[in-house]
């Protein structure tokens, strides 16, 4: 079996007196899929955002491609990562957010070409090449000269796929990406990414609320509570026959089954 | 004295305050940026400088700042000419509310700004200058628009260091004259048409820059 892509170790993380996780292991596959979901409050978030270095940890290690994430080798020890040590880990990582977070004063295209041409050097032609496909790939490409408070919460979503996909991550975090949507502009983003994995394999690790949609595209699904994965499997598994209570009571909760 | 000829002396005055404010106003913008960003982002020691600087300004009168800075410095072997002075006192004065208005508008550019700045692997100086500043720009017109009202109005201290400003000038044309309703009153329209004329270009410029921030009505 190969190394996993995304290994937590003993991952501790608190915020003040609150704990989110006191022990928590995990691991991802290259070129999995992976859905989390579970009760708000449970840390599937914050499972994101400590990927994402938006969060630090307080204990234990996070390995992504084979290095660590929050800790480097420093003169024979291991120290937590500088900034140098974290811009380089941050190059695997591309994350879409709830709340989308467009830069208001760009243009949709600019919003696209920003970071890979100030972050990798792409030229100007290359980046507004790979915006001009990538807004075609969301459906976009008529609103590129437009700014994102000109768009409806949908469009707003599907560029920023485009722009975190612009980044060429090996890694795609997706936050709740349809939770700010009104349900009929929800279908559309979530298209956006069943093109996505059909034309291309991304290890892709989402929280969501949407249950059809983590049974339809993962690979796996974990129910997560209290910090803690309870149930972990197949979507069907989980989905049709998941074994513990409160996998089932949040199952039918949320499915009205 | 006629009208016409109480009306051009005053606007002499009006003229050295103008030059005044358009002197000390770009001081106080740079100070405002400069502190305030040293406020936020840079570490104790520079911190603590700005601060300093910061409270002194606010916390003591620009009457008091005026005179040390014309009347007392040259004790100490540094003698400036009244222009600067004022310009410098005037400057330095605004410039400490600045910082305020630059640290507000800097911490009121949403969270989620600066996350998604990180996810897309910005270095930190790029996040302030390319991500935060240029939407910070737009919150801080508003309020340093108020200021630069506030600057113009301040001006009116330095006739009390030898600068022949507006204020000056209606003092010494009232104590000849002794027509201090029509002095005073030019000089009351002469401030206003001042103060309104820096708040319509400061309108005009929130207008250019919240392009695309869905604010201020371009789009």
């Amino acid at each position: 079996m190969s190394t996993p892509i995304i290994e937590f170790k003993n991952v501790k993380k608190r915020f003040g007196d609150t704990t989110i996780f006191s022990d928590f292991n995990f691991t991802v596959e290259e070129n999995e899929i992976v859905s989390i979901i579970g009760p708000s409050g449970s840390g599937k978030s914050t499972l994101l955002r400590i990927l994402m270095t938006l969060e630090g940890i307080d204990g234990g290690y996070i390995n992504v491609a084979g290095e660590s994430l929050w800790h480097m080798h420093w003169q024979g020890q291991y120290v937590p990562a500088n900034s140098k040590h974290l811009h380089k880990m941050r190059n695997h990582l591309g994350m879409v957010f709830q709340h989308f977070n467009l830069f208001p004063h760009m243009s949709v295209k600019r919003n696209i070409t920003e970071a890979p041409m100030r972050v990798k050097g792409v030229s100007r032609e290359d980046a507004e090449k790979s915006a001009e496909k990538l807004l075609n790939l969301v459906g976009l490409a008529d609103k590129a000269n437009s700014y994102p408070n000109d768009l409806s919460g949908g469009q707003k979503q599907r560029v920023g796929i485009a722009r975190a996909l612009a980044m060429k991550p090996s890694i795609l975090l997706l936050d709740e990406i349809t939770s700010a949507l009104d349900p009929e502009l929800v279908d559309e983003v979530l298209d956006v990414i069943r093109n996505l994995v059909k034309e291309d394999s991304f290890t892709m690790l989402l929280v969501t609320h949407e249950m059809y949609f983590a049974r339809e595209i993962s690979d796996r699904v974990c129910f997560f509570d209290k910090g803690a994965i309870v149930e972990e499997g197949k979507p069907e598994e989980i989905f049709i026959s998941p074994k513990h209570d409160r996998t089932k009571a949040f199952l039918n909760a949320y499915l009205g089954q | 004295m006629e009208f016409g000829e109480i009306v051009s002396v005053l606007l002499q005055g009006a003229v050295v305050t103008i030059k005044i404010v358009a002197m000390a106003l770009p001081l106080a913008a740079v100070m405002a940026f400069i502190f305030g960003l040293i406020r936020l982002y840079s570490p104790a020691p520079f911190k603590q400088i700005a601060i300093f600087y910061i409270e002194f300004f606010r916390g003591t009168s620009a009457l008091i700042q005026l005179y040390w800075i014309y009347f007392v410095l040259p004790f100490f072997g540094i003698t400036i000419d009244a222009m600067t002075a004022a310009v410098v006192a005037l400057g330095l004065n605004i410039g400490a509310y600045g910082t305020e208005v630059v640290r507000g508008a800097v911490q009121s550019v949403p969270k989620g700004q600066y996350e998604a700045s990180i996810a897309l692997n910005f270095t930190a100086r790029q996040r302030v200058w390319r991500i935060i500043l240029p939407q910070a720009l737009v919150n801080m017109i508003p309020p340093f628009g108020n200021l630069a009202i506030e600057l113009v109005k301040a001006t009116s201290l330095v006739s009390l260091i030898t600068i022949g400003d507006l204020t000056f000038k209606a003092k010494s044309l009232a104590d000849t004259t002794l027509q201090v309703g029509e002095i005073f009153g030019v000089v009351l329209l002469l401030y206003f048409i001042m103060s309104q004329a820096l708040a319509l270009l400061f309108k005009l410029l929130e207008k250019r820059l919240s392009k695309g921030l869905g604010r201020g009505g371009i789009n």
